[in-house]
């Protein structure tokens, strides 16, 4: 029996989602490879990862939208490898784009989701109805979808996922394209859905967003599961760690080299020409160290302690720097 | 019965969606008119032709008025991501793709009525088989429809499907004998008949109309039977290879 084996063993129990050696090739390209995981009942699941790591491709073969080449899936039992359609009663979708009918009212298009997986014309209307209330989106109900704006949109395509009542909610980048204020509404439908009892499986280009909404997370890199854990265990390691961030002006570009060679205690790191990061096993002295800087000619405009976050944990163990992840999110149109 | 409702439910959102469209019951009644009138004036031969012209006015009115309208329901909505929200309904393959066929059938069928009212204010076609008509412009609807599946499946932008059908279309004006008399064709193109679909179809409506068939209705049932088959499952494998790989 292999680790694989025996973390599924374990979990078998109480997980509603297992999969196992997952991998899927495109030509010569492996897009997922041997990924192995597993969704408890009722927790949020963070899939995390750049573009192109697999996350995606990984959702697509969950859903039956994508053969995989080998390896297993099972949801509630049922073997999605070979017959992809047995679990899609259970399971809610919400893509990546807002893919409803443009010429179709919102209501409309709930009802018509809701059609889709066998709800009678009253049982559709009233759930329909009820969606449209609890997402702020009842005035525009008799509206074409065509005509909403992106964060409406993203409402709307989150509650035609849910229509149904299901018990696995498959949350593709649910806050991309939309504003902070309709972020920040969108996650917390998120915590509500997860109160009632849904299990998410949630990928994300947000590390924060995962942190704050998620149990636990899998870091995903070039289609490869590189870290599964629950968010609080991730942490754990950080809890010791000091770290502040520096927000300069007038920097040089040696500027973290020279302060490694002063203050060879602490590690410094620049994420971008204004921001310094500053990371000590033991408590940072603030005032050497802006001493410092102005003796460089540089002026340090604000000195900010940092909490052990979940983005510290995704650079050790990817090596990808988290705002790569953020920029890719704000290329999609996102915001936090 | 929940498959049922979901079936039901995507053939009437095509409908309201599409086919129930300003624009194409302008099409549904513009072009039969058009193409009627056409070959009516064309003929020059009076009231009496009607019948004659009538099998090739109706096959071109539903072959054009089918395969236009797969290019749309199929191909637009693979293109806008929302065909993946029916895939990934708990329904068979099978049913999701009959369900989005069956609105262009039902408006492929409504659009034959069009030379068909026409004729029956303007001609004497009190002979006519009206079974055998029916069953024809149903036939010829089914198939027209798969041909614009199997279309549809096979190319991933509208106007790639609108480019494909004419490969198939205006061919099949000429060989299939909706206009020409396949027995009037040159020896080397009807072999190319006898591949096409449609020019069972016609037989059909020759029998029935003015008892002008050329095969056995026998053998055209059996033959536009299976080219629906054929092309159902073929576009069936394509949708099974290509969109969900």
């Amino acid at each position: 029996m292999n680790t694989t084996d025996t973390i599924h063993s374990i979990h078998k129990q109480d997980s509603l989602v297992e999969v196992s050696n997952l991998t899927k090739k495109f030509d010569d390209l492996t897009a997922v490879k041997e990924i192995s995981f597993f969704l408890k009942r009722g927790e949020i699941f963070g899939f995390l990862g750049p573009n192109g790591a697999g996350k995606t491709t990984t959702i697509n073969m969950l859903i039956g939208l994508s053969r995989p080449d080998s390896g297993t899936i099972h949801i509630a039992g049922r073997d999605c490898i070979n017959n992809p359609k047995a679990a899609q009663h259970l399971i809610g979708v919400v893509p990546d784009e807002s893919s409803l009918y443009p010429e179709l009212s919102g209501f409309d298009n709930l009802c018509f989701c809701g059609s889709l997986y066998g709800m009678r014309k009253n049982e559709r209307r009233d759930r329909a109805d009820a969606l449209l209330k609890t997402f702020g989106l009842k005035q525009a109900g008799n509206r074409k979808f065509g005509g909403y704006s992106k964060g409406m949109k993203r409402k709307l395509t989150i509650a035609a996922g849910i229509i149904h009542n299901p018990q696995i909610l498959f949350l593709d980048e649910p806050t991309t394209g939309t504003d902070v204020a309709g972020a920040r509404k969108i996650r917390g439908l998120i915590s509500d859905l997860h109160r009632a009892g849904t299990t998410i499986f949630l990928t994300t280009h947000y590390i924060e967003e995962a942190e704050r909404l998620c149990e636990r997370v899998a870091f995903i890199v070039k289609g490869r599961i590189v870290q599964t854990d629950t968010v609080k265990n991730l942490l754990q390691p950080l809890q010791g760690r000091h770290m502040m961030l520096f927000s300069v002006s007038n920097a040089k570009d040696n500027l973290p080299e020279k302060l490694s060679e002063h203050f060879s205690d602490y590690q410094f790191q620049s994420l971008s020409p204004e921001r310094i990061r500053i990371e000590s096993n033991g408590p940072i002295s603030l005032g050497p160290l802006v001493r410092f800087m102005e003796e460089q000619n540089t002026e340090v405009m604000e000195a900010r302690r940092l909490g052990p976050s979940l983005e510290d944990v995704f650079v050790d163990v990817t090596g990808i720097e988290a705002d790569i992840l953020r920029k890719e999110a704000e290329k999609k149109g996102g915001g936090i | 019965m929940k498959q049922w409702v979901a079936f039901w439910n995507i053939l009437l959102k095509d409908m309201r969606a599409y086919y129930l469209k300003p624009p194409n019951i302008s099409w549904g009644l513009i072009f039969p008119i058009a193409w009627t009138g056409m070959f009516f004036m064309k003929s020059g031969k009076g009231f009496e032709s009607i019948p004659s012209l009538l099998p090739g006015v109706i096959a071109i009115s539903v072959l054009f008025g089918t395969t236009s309208m797969l290019a749309v329901t199929i191909t637009f909505e693979k293109r806008n991501q929302s065909f993946k929200r029916l895939l990934l309904a708990p329904i068979s393959l099978n049913l999701l793709m009959l369900a989005k066929t069956s609105g262009a059938i039902v408006f492929g069928s409504a659009n034959a009525l069009v030379p068909v009212a026409m004729a029956l204010f303007l001609a004497d076609i009190a002979s006519v088989s009206w079974p055998t008509l029916l069953a024809g412009i149903i036939l010829i609807a089914i198939v027209s429809t798969f041909l614009g599946l199997f279309i549809a499946v096979s190319v991933s932008e509208v106007f790639e499907a609108q480019t494909f059908s004419n490969f198939f279309r205006f061919p099949m004006i000429f060989l299939c004998g909706l206009f020409i008399p396949v027995d009037a064709l040159p020896l080397v193109l009807r072999p190319l008949s006898y591949i096409l679909p449609l020019t069972y179809g016609v037989d059909i409506l020759r029998s029935a109309v003015t008892g002008t068939n050329i095969m056995s209705l026998r053998l055209d049932f059996l033959m536009i039977i299976l080219f629906c088959v054929i092309l159902f499952c073929i576009s069936l494998r394509n949708v099974n290879q290509k969109w969900i790989a």
